[in-house]
């Protein structure tokens, strides 16, 4: 194996496969990162695999070959090697059982792993549709905020892909708030539905580092028993990446119920002014205090703190239509509710104090709703 | 630093230990250890006289009885001691609001903030109002000792205290305390534990006045930047840390330790889930839930590890924190055996999150709907992690408390009040005094006698609550 490669192109495909390598790999061959020189697709280059079984990333850039060849290397030195090396190209060579590259006077070798050891990556599905890639990176951004960490709720961990036609929803809760957004694609059959449960981490790192192209092609594996996986496909640094990774096992709960069908109560808020101003009543009691959000007389009054502690209060203007309420919140799950929204104007839909608000963004105070993302989120329960 | 010694810290005298042998006349003048009496118990206090035979806090029990076998050893009346310090603390808040209590027999006081000094605060007026209050405490405990310590910083005035116990008294004179630290070792400035000590030691660092010769990059170098810094200062008599008063109780825990190791891995779960459940009941009694769960784990070898978790959000459900508490116990190898186990919870707040699947009941409940906490083993669990009902008479036989704990209040309705000499057999043997009859006389009892019960009947008598494990 030989091949030259430009500098800038090699360490942004070395560094967005590494991406997904495991930080504790079961078997030592998965902290490789598989390079595969020669005609890749039918163009000369390379292509550069990482595996731990649950996700794939291979990413395909050009170079000049001069001998076919593959070889597997610690995926994260190289990562550390590219991202510091001079703007020259880079040679590879290997020689023996190690890997040599060169990049102006700088020389590196490497150890190799056993190649024939490492697992072979599942094959990418029969693509289902495209998105835009940058429509698709925030939407996913907003809908993994509701998404779990907690693993011994697995189910939780995931954002549901609900598609029908040419619409896909993302859903994505961790029991305390919900994310809900919709939009559209293009999809190969018009009248396609499908579902399928995402690693939310998997699918916020992907989307994220797939914005830049212009399109996503999302594809979907048909099979429904078990082993489904989904796959994405787009365009990053000058070449082609894919990513694969399985579905979660398990059901979704059924949560689009969970939205209330009328609200009491309907509030809109500059969002920059309520975001600065839930940061700051939540200063003062150590991150265990919840945020009483207050709505009247055309302000919403914050409280945070209590009577032995330091305490904080702000008044901002609000729009209110309908009864007063006074209700309190999780002030981070507030923050990332509202951070979430992309408008300027937070609406607020309440139904009672003790029931989910809906948050959702408007284009004014007076203006149109858009209802492409709603986050409901559950309030605090006051135990005395 | 401040210009004047405004900082009290009282220290009382082997507080435990002082208050059984106030309680127990025929015990006054004689050895007197409290601590875990059983076979993995540790010395809590020892009085002043099993001091004398080489008995320390901290040390095992079994070591303490190989060096002083004929002292008491007595399993502590923690209401007794709370009775006690409230009287204590009741007094320093008479000196001054700023009151910093650093455990039962211990705290801060800020005289500055205070009118005791009347404005004038020369060592002659300081030293006036601590020997008052020193009367005072011996007065209102009924004969308790307390040594006082009063200093410019909170460093000196605890250093002072420990100069001359027990019933001591020191007032460092402002513009002394430096003199007053050189020749000491370096183990008196707070924070320098073994590990650092040692470290110091290597470069011949033995006393206050050899570190004071290091440059500050040295001991930042060696101790990392905050305790080196730290330790600059302080060795320099430098310490402005302000007395804090008291704040409520930060944290709610359940601890037991065992009279033999718990091997098995599903004993311990059990153990564990026991004991969130308790934490949680203790959590929702006082109106509170937590963010903050944390398991501690002594093992066999003496070793003391804790694994905490910190929530999104406070909560005060018993599946949540039965969960939370067996992942964190599975993070710590207990392979080799547990002496101690606790479970607790901080982060303490007056609210919870609800759940948005709550109000829809077990229907679309991602799996947490079941009532029955066992049942909510993490997802990758094994089906006998679960305890089942022939589990429960051996936790029982792990964390039930004996009945008659050496040393406890108990009250015989034809002999009075008094306290369990002994137990064992099928047999309590108890010595009837008080602190006010003077020495009375031994009786034993069969262990179920019906005349026999817990605690004192007689005004003024502390009791004990019911057998607990916490």
């Amino acid at each position: 194996m030989k091949f030259t490669v430009e500098r800038d192109l090699l360490a942004d495909a070395v560094a967005w496969a590494a991406r997904s390598l495991p930080v504790r790999p079961s078997v030592p061959v998965l902290a490789g990162l598989l390079i595969e020189a020669g005609d890749i697709d039918g163009t000369e280059g390379l292509r550069l695999s990482t595996f731990d079984y649950e996700t794939s990333a291979r990413a395909v850039l050009n170079a000049h070959v001069s001998g076919e060849g593959r070889a597997l290397v610690s995926g994260r030195l190289l990562a550390d090697i590219c991202r510091s090396l001079p703007n020259k190209p880079v040679e590879f060579t290997i020689e023996g059982a190690k890997v040599s590259l060169t990049c102006g006077s700088a020389r590196f070798s490497l150890q190799t792993l056993p190649v024939d050891d490492y697992p072979s990556l599942p094959a990418m599905p029969t693509a289902s549709g495209t998105v835009d890639a940058d429509l698709f990176a925030h939407a996913v951004a907003q809908a993994v905020t509701a998404a779990g960490r907690d693993d011994m709720l697995p189910v939780l961990t995931g954002v549901r892909i609900e598609i029908d036609g040419s619409s896909i929803a993302l859903l994505a809760t961790d029991r305390f708030r919900l994310a809900h957004r919709e939009l559209t694609w293009n999809p190969m059959t018009p009248d396609v539905t499908a579902a399928a449960l995402v690693p939310a981490k998997v699918l916020a790192d992907t989307a994220k580092s797939l914005a830049s192209g212009s399109q996503i092609s999302i594809a979907l594996s048909a099979g429904g028993s078990g082993e489904g996986i989904i796959g994405f496909e787009g365009q990053a640094g000058g070449g082609v990446r894919r990513t694969t990774t399985r579905l979660l096992d398990g059901e979704f709960p059924k949560v689009r119920s969970l939205f209330p069908a009328e609200h009491v109560t309907v509030a809109r808020v500059d969002k920059a002014a309520l975001v600065e101003s839930v940061k700051r009543v939540a200063l003062v009691a150590e991150r265990n205090t919840a945020v009483q959000l207050a709505f009247a007389d055309g302000s919403l009054t914050l409280d945070a703190g209590s009577g032995d502690e330091a305490q904080a209060t702000e008044l901002i203007e609000a729009s209110i239509t309908g009864a007063d309420i006074t209700t309190g919140f999780n002030p981070q799950y507030l923050l990332d509710g509202i951070t979430a929204l992309e408008s300027p104007v937070v609406e607020l839909a309440f139904t009672q104090a003790s029931k989910p608000v809906v948050l959702s963004g408007a284009d004014s105070i007076d203006g149109d709703a858009d209802s492409d993302f709603r986050y409901l989120l559950m309030p605090r329960r006051l135990l005395s | 630093m401040r210009a004047e010694p405004t900082i009290l810290h009282l220290d009382l005298d082997a507080f435990y230990a002082a208050v059984e042998q106030r309680d127990k006349p025929s015990l006054r003048g004689r050895p007197v250890v409290v601590g875990g009496v059983g076979g993995r118990g540790v010395v809590a206090t020892a009085s002043y006289e099993a001091r004398a035979y080489g008995v320390r806090s901290a040390m095992s029990t079994r070591e303490a009885r190989a060096r002083c076998p004929h002292a008491a050893y007595l399993s502590g009346r923690f209401d007794a001691y709370r009775a006690a310090s409230a009287l204590v603390m009741e007094q320093l808040r008479r000196l001054s609001p700023l009151v910093e209590p650093l455990s039962l027999d211990e705290a801060f006081v800020d005289l500055a903030a205070g009118d005791a000094l009347a404005g004038t605060a020369d060592v002659a007026t300081v030293t006036a109002v601590a020997e008052r209050l020193k009367a005072d405490v011996h007065e209102v405990t009924e004969g308790l000792t307390a040594s006082v310590g009063i200093g410019s910083s909170k460093l000196i005035a605890k250093i002072a205290s420990d100069l001359r116990k027990p019933d001591g008294l020191v007032v460092v004179a402002p513009g002394t305390e430096r003199d007053l630290l050189r020749p000491m070792p370096i183990t008196t400035i707070p924070g320098v534990g073994p590990a650092t000590a040692e470290r110091l030691r290597r470069l011949g660092v033995h006393t206050v006045a050899d570190a004071e010769r290091m440059a500050v990059d040295e001991l930042v170098a060696l101790l990392g930047r905050a305790h080196g810094e730290g330790l600059y200062r302080l060795v320099r008599a430098d310490d402005d840390r302000p007395v804090v008063a008291e704040r409520e109780a930060k944290s709610i825990s359940v601890e037991d330790t065992f009279d033999s190791d718990v091997v098995e891995q599903r004993m311990v779960d059990a153990l564990v889930e026991r004991q969130a459940t308790k934490v949680v009941g203790r959590l929702r009694a006082a109106g509170l839930a937590g963010r903050t769960v944390t398991v501690k784990v002594r093992l066999h070898d003496f070793s003391t590890l804790s694994r905490s978790t910190t929530l999104p959000a406070p909560t005060d459900d018993v599946r949540t924190v039965v969960a939370l508490a067996r992942t964190l116990v599975h993070e710590v190898d207990t392979a080799g055996g547990v002496r101690l186990l606790g479970v607790g919870i901080s982060g303490l707040a007056d609210w919870i999150q609800e759940d948005l699947f709550g109000a829809l009941g077990a229907t679309g409940d991602p799996g947490t709907g079941s009532a029955d906490p066992a049942v909510d083993a993490p997802a990758d669990g094994d089906p006998a992690a679960a305890p089942t009902t022939e589990d429960a008479a051996d936790i029982e036989a792990f964390t039930v408390a004996r009945p008659w704990p050496p040393g406890a209040d108990v009250h015989h309705v034809d002999h009075g009040d008094g306290w369990v000499w002994g137990a064992g057999l099928g047999r309590v043997t108890v010595r009837f005094e008080t602190r006010r009859t003077g020495p009375g006389p031994v009786r034993t009892f069969a262990s179920d006698d019906p005349g026999l019960s817990r605690g004192h009947r007689a005004e003024g008598g502390a009791s004990d609550p019911p057998p607990a494990s916490g």
